[in-house]
């Protein structure tokens, strides 16, 4: 059988693989790309917990579930919201999208 | 043998998964950068199959890998040239984020390994899906009706609401 403490170790590598990508990209695209490990990473630790010490219950599971359906539906609208970025500016690049700063 | 067997599938996803998560945040063609991402989430659905949640897996593998991929892959079409991310970043930014991702991963891994966790009492077999069902549905404790429609009226107002903004005017 194999350890949860690597399951959590993996979770937590793609959880900060996803904190790096999201400081170090450029382009609103790659960021939203980014935020989905980071997201990813969260449901298997979910699941690992339900699984491997309350498996008798399903909270972790169904917590799964519906945090992948409301990742679906975030990652829709953001999708939205660069397209229309793109259609407005002509440019995802984050250096030059200054106009909701302020 | 059997235990055996899934050690080495658990080693060769996490080893596929990491590769896969560095590439994807990595890489300057976002297209790849997508198919990477993918490679990420076949590998969570294999984890899920691994924990005998099945049907985590089969949603994964459906929601995530069939309708946010083909998302970002339209997205990334759509935009075309504008989509790649030529532009380097500035090694002060790199640095940074460098020393924050591993500064959270060494606290998170030193807190795993030295955090007493109950019991482990792991699953043997899959979760029947007559129980996945009467749990969703039901509306006794311990069941999910409500979180259930919240999700479709969610569904439903996020459908409405990226029409909305990415309509053409």
């Amino acid at each position: 059988m194999i350890p949860a403490e690597y399951y959590l170790v993996l979770a937590a590598l793609m959880f900060f693989i996803g904190v790096f990508g999201f400081f170090t990209r450029r382009n609103l695209l790659a960021v939203l790309i980014s935020t989905e490990l980071i997201l990813n990473a969260i449901d298997i630790n979910f699941a690992v917990f339900n699984a491997y010490y309350y498996p008798e219950h399903l909270e972790g599971f169904f917590f799964t579930m519906f945090a992948i359906g409301i990742a679906a539906a975030e990652t829709a609208v953001a999708i939205a919201i660069i397209l229309n970025v793109y259609r407005n500016m002509g440019t995802i690049r984050l250096k030059n999208l200054k106009k909701l700063k302020f | 043998m059997i235990l055996n067997t899934h050690a080495i599938i658990f080693m060769g996803l996490a080893l596929l998964m990491v590769i896969a998560a560095l590439l994807a945040v990595t890489t300057r063609n976002i297209m790849r950068a997508t198919v990477y991402l993918l490679f990420v989430l076949f590998g969570t659905a294999g984890l899920y199959f691994i924990l005998h949640y099945t049907f985590l897996g089969a949603v994964q593998v459906t929601v995530y890998a069939g309708g946010i991929i083909v998302l970002f892959v339209f997205a990334a079409l759509l935009i075309g040239k504008g989509a790649r991310d030529l532009t380097h970043t500035s090694i002060l930014r790199y640095t940074a984020g460098f020393t924050a991702a591993a500064t959270g991963l060494a606290l998170t891994t030193y807190l795993i390994f030295t955090h007493q966790f109950p019991d482990v009492k792991p699953l043997t077999s899959v979760v029947p899906i007559n129980l996945i069902g009467h749990t969703l549905m039901g509306s006794d404790k311990y069941n999910y009706v409500l979180p259930f429609e919240a999700v479709s009226v969610l569904l439903l107002a996020c459908m409405i609401g990226a029409l909305l903004i990415a309509r053409k005017r």
